[in-house]
């Protein structure tokens, strides 16, 4: 062993619970096991350490570089006569548990199973200041002179030690030990030989009892099946293979896009199976007494309007009244058997609830998978240290295709090349004039984007106005239905048009720019492109809360909702012509044209962000078409097939550096900061907005638009479930008072939506828990950084004291 | 499915599923790739037979790995030191590497991977070898020996923490604890 000796170093737990301060005296207990170890170890190595000291003796001498601080230590062979004991450091140190890797089975089991016994008793760590620079294995414990004969092996020891932990702790002990397979199963032989109670397999072995044979056969059986139903629900996961595939051609970054559609179909299928149950399957049973049902031509999937306006799609169609009400004296329609169970049904009430419950599960959901996706992705100190985490972490396993193998080490090795560069860079820093031009290229860049985030703004805004005059004119001038409806889909294709273009103007911004760090230029990217869409859809918010959408139908909320469901269908169509357009040409241009072998990389952040605009979508008009998110599914379901599809066939996995699961993080948080959070808003605002409202004297018959353009949302007098009343908000405070009116025991029932709901200073109490707690986690992980360096400069430390 | 669990006996399949992180499915899946593996008359008792490693590296998953050497060598018992593996091996390597796999046994036989020349700490014989290995064997793709010499000193700056010159399993698993990609891209899914 041609190096220094070095002390791998653990910070000694005390094997009672009670927290008492770590002894020297503790520490023989603690390392017994090491003992054994050394015991047995120092005979097999003895004779090795004799030949390498020999070998040392023909070496040169100047064989370690002269900047190693450790390197003299005196390691020339005459020094090792000074030094008694210096043979026996060196077979001490070299049987450490951190050497014997893979070579000493009661090693591997005695350290395990005193870390696993330790991991199970502690119940905290104990505080750094308390753990003193002695209590630290020392070298005096060890016997250096004699080695007295011990005949136990390591092995007996280990298997003791097993067999006196619970079944449970045993089994997932033997799971975790890193031996091999072979071991493993003959230790456990060795313990089932051991155990001094009989098994369950003499008990069942035992003839002469029919009832425990009997006993037996039911457990066997209802096993077998529990372990089939096991494998079914293995096997059926969605999308299991396609994945994998995925995987393995293109690694873990293109993979984390296609988990996020996978995550969205989930959360859109949750809340149109809600949807489903409670508000729209009932509204199917008691149709409501239609005008004049329109015939269906295909017009409709891409408008709307047409045959699906007075249908389950949008909120018009939704009644009032209480359904199947006994009371009622002209059921509209609906024939009850005689003799059937009256279940009246208030639909408003569902409707409204059914709504804020899937907004409500959805919050949950995604709160807390924000939450268990921050603590996988989030680890202390992953800052720094990047050249070693590369260098040990970044081989893809996954990766199987032999030409996506070599893309790989080429884009490995660009990138370590790039942080090599980084670092020599860093050491020699630019110059005045060019940090002074790199500054005023970074103000310009983002001033122009802001600026074209300004310019699509008010193009979008003038282009409305220009259509809802034309449209009005259009309906003075009694023009077709499906020319009206056609010059609805104007204004959607505008702003998908924009959606899909401006992010190809801010790459190239992007690359005339040329940041720092391949990373920044990601977050660049994605906070302008959101920037420009979220802005976009705050505009039309405001359009649509102030009713300057017109349409054919009487009800400003289904027109809403047409419109709505126009701009999801029109997402939709543009992702499909960005898809051909952005990865199937351009890769039949570079083929053919400019004859190069690479294919266009799979732009991921303009991906997400295309789903997370969709699903903003959806979420702002959930409340004007209940089946919006059923819409969503079907669209979710197909992006998926085009978009593997269109990978498969014509990308290539990026080339810069994408932590994935960081990044996974930052989409799911996304989704949830202002795309969530802004359609909750949104539709909060709709169902509440009397609370909200400023106006002075008498309310006017129009919605007020004052000074602060804060609007009154009154709902349609002629369609859907709220018709006639002020706010949405009233048919819960009309429920809660027929409530308490009816029955004056539970009065403390309406203390709830008075003083938890309508009262602001719960919404700000919320709020201030949960900054509380990111305060406090912040605060807690800068300890553990803390704690972190000081144990590194300890080790540091004691190394130069040892080697001294 | 049914056909190759007939071959496996039921007390090696709970066997297997107690001691690996493998379930009942890809145990089974892993049984039936590798008797594919043998030749058709071995493929009776695929259990106790040891499959060469030139066999081994034709399996799709191992192919183009550029660890596939070292895989086989850490993972096999055989004693005549040629690398072959038995099926328990293979289901050893299968799982160490599958989803329900620690971040700790990951770690250390990713270590035991690295460590070219076995002496149970990564020294800057093992990090050389390791970054040709993760750049590929073309000779305009790897780091020239500036820049290879700038790494290695980088890498023993950045995680050697008791400063002897080499990387031992303790300071191995605090660099791939600050990783939190590591446990998704060490995985090999059959």
């Amino acid at each position: 062993m041609s190096r220094p000796p070095t002390v791998t170093l653990r910070v000694p737990e005390n094997t009672e619970s009670d927290g008492r301060e770590p002894s020297p005296d503790n520490e023989g207990a603690l390392h017994s096991s090491f003992c054994q170890l050394i015991e047995e170890q120092s005979s097999l190595v003895a004779g090795a350490i004799e030949v390498e000291l020999q070998e040392r003796g023909r070496e040169p001498s100047a064989l370690l570089p002269p900047s190693d601080p450790v390197a003299t230590t005196g390691l020339e062979p005459e020094q090792s006569e000074q030094h008694p004991g210096y043979a026996t450091t060196l077979r001490i140190l070299a049987n450490m548990p951190s050497r014997t890797i893979g070579r000493s089975r009661g090693a591997i089991i005695s350290q395990y199973y005193n870390r696993t016994a330790r991991l199970r008793r502690r119940s905290s760590r104990p505080p750094l200041q308390q753990l003193s620079l002695t209590a630290q294995p020392s070298l005096r414990q060890y016997d250096l002179g004699s080695d007295p004969a011990h005949t136990t092996l390591a092995d007996e020891q280990s298997l003791l030690e097993l067999l006196s932990l619970p079944p449970a702790q045993r089994s997932h002990m033997l799971l975790e030990v890193p031996l091999s397979l072979e071991e493993k199963r003959s230790l456990r032989r060795q313990l089932s030989q051991k155990r001094s109670t009989p098994g369950l397999r003499s008990r069942s072995a035992d003839p002469t009892s029919p009832c425990a044979w009997c006993q037996d056969c039911i457990v066997l059986g209802c096993r077998t099946f529990w372990y089939r139903f096991l494998a079914l629900v293995h096997t059926s996961q969605p999308w299991h293979y396609a994945l994998k595939q995925i995987g393995g051609r293109f690694g873990s970054s293109v993979l984390s896009y296609f988990l996020f559609l996978k995550t969205l179909l989930l959360l859109n299928i949750f809340s149109f199976l809600l949807l489903l149950v409670f508000v729209v399957a009932l509204q199917a049973a008691y149709p409501p007494a239609v005008a004049s049902p329109r015939p269906f031509t295909g017009l409709e999937l891409l408008t709307g309007a047409g045959s699906f306006t007075h249908s389950l799609l949008y909120y018009g169609y939704y009644s009032n009244t209480t359904l199947n009400d006994p009371s009622a004296s002209s059921p509209s329609g609906s024939t009850s058997p005689p003799g059937a169970t009256q279940l009246p049904y208030n639909m408003p009430l569902a409707y409204v609830f059914t709504i804020g419950a899937s907004f409500f599960a959805t919050c949950i959901l995604l709160m807390y998978s924000i939450y268990h996706s921050f603590g996988k992705s989030y680890r202390v100190g992953s800052s720094t240290g990047v050249l070693a985490i590369k260098v040990f972490c970044a081989w893809d396993f996954k990766v199987v295709q032999r030409r996506s193998v070599k893309l790989q080490s080429e884009n490995i090795c660009t990138q370590l090349k790039e942080l090599l560069a980084e670092q020599r860079l860093r050491s020699c820093p630019l110059s005045l004039p060019q940090r002074l031009r790199h500054i005023t290229v970074l103000l310009l860049a983002w001033l122009l984007a802001l600026g074209t985030v300004l310019g699509c703004v008010v193009a979008v805004y003038y282009f409305s106005e220009h259509m809802h005059m034309v449209q009005q004119e259009q309906g003075a001038a009694a023009g077709s239905e499906w020319q009206q409806e056609g010059v609805l889909l104007a204004l959607p294709l505008i702003v998908s048009l924009l959606n899909t273009l401006m992010p190809h103007f801010y790459n190239l911004l992007a690359a005339w720019e040329k940041q720092d760090s391949p990373g920044a230029e990601v977050y660049v990217a994605i906070c302008r492109n959101l920037l420009l869409k979220m802005v976009v859809l705050g505009l039309l918010c405001y359009q649509w809360l102030s009713r300057r959408v017109v349409c054919s139908a009487k009800c400003w909320e289904t027109c809403v909702g047409q419109d709505l469901y126009r701009f999801v269908v029109m997402d939709f169509i543009f992702t499909l012509l960005d898809t051909g357009f952005g990865e199937l040409l351009w890769r039949l241009i570079l083929e053919k044209k400019l004859k190069s072998k690479q294919k266009p990389e799979f732009d991921i952040a303009r991906n997400v962000l295309e789903l997370i605009y969709g699903q903003t979508l959806t979420w702002l008009g959930v409340l004007f078409a209940p089946l919006l998110p059923a819409v969503q599914v079907l669209k979710l379901l197909l992006l998926f097939y085009i978009k593997k599809t269109s990978l498969m066939q014509n990308c290539q996995s990026p080339s810069k550096p994408w932590q994935a699961s960081h990044m996974s993080t930052v989409f799911i948080t996304l989704l949830f900061f202002p795309s969530f959070l802004g359609a909750a808003v949104f539709v909060s605002y709709t169902i509440w907005s009397s609370r909200v409202v400023l106006y002075v004297g008498a309310p006017p018959e129009q919605p007020p638009i004052d000074s602060l353009c804060l609007l009154r949302v009154k709902p349609s007098e002629t369609c859907g479930p709220f018709q006639g009343l002020q706010t949405i908000y009233q048919t819960l405070k009309v429920w809660v008072e027929l409530l308490e009116e009816s029955n004056p025991n539970i009065a403390w029932f309406s203390w709830i939506p008075q003083y938890l709901v309508e009262n602001t200073i719960f919404l700000f109490f919320l709020t201030g828990v949960v900054l509380a707690i990111i305060y406090l986690n912040i605060h807690v992980l800068r300890g553990q950084r803390r704690i972190i360096r000081l144990l590194e400069e300890q080790i540091a430390n004691v190394c130069e004291l040892c080697v001294l | 499915m049914g056909g190759s669990s007939s071959l496996l006996p039921r007390e090696a399949l709970e066997e297997y599923q107690e001691l690996t992180f493998l379930n009942k499915q890809e145990i089974l899946l892993a049984y039936k790739r590798f008797s594919e593996l043998l030749p058709k008359e071995r493929r009776e008792n695929a259990c106790s037979t040891r499959v060469p490693k030139s066999q081994i590296l034709t399996l799709p998953e191992l192919r183009a790995n550029p660890f596939q050497h070292r895989i086989c060598h850490v993972f096999s018992t055989s004693e005549d030191g040629d690398d072959s593996m038995s099926f328990e091996d293979f289901l050893d390597m299968l799982s160490v590497f599958s989803d329900a796999a620690t971040s700790d046994i990951k770690s250390r036989y990713a270590f035991r991977i690295f460590d070219f020349d076995e002496d149970g700490v990564l020294d800057r014989k093992d990090l050389e070898k390791l970054v040709n290995c993760l750049t590929g064997q073309g000779e305009e793709a790897r780091l020239n020996s500036t820049e290879m010499e700038q790494l290695i000193r980088n890498v023993l700056e950045e995680s050697d923490i008791d400063k002897d010159g080499t990387i031992n399993l303790a300071e191995f698993q605090h660099v791939i604890s600050r990783s939190p990609d590591f446990v998704s891209s060490f995985k090999i899914v059959l």
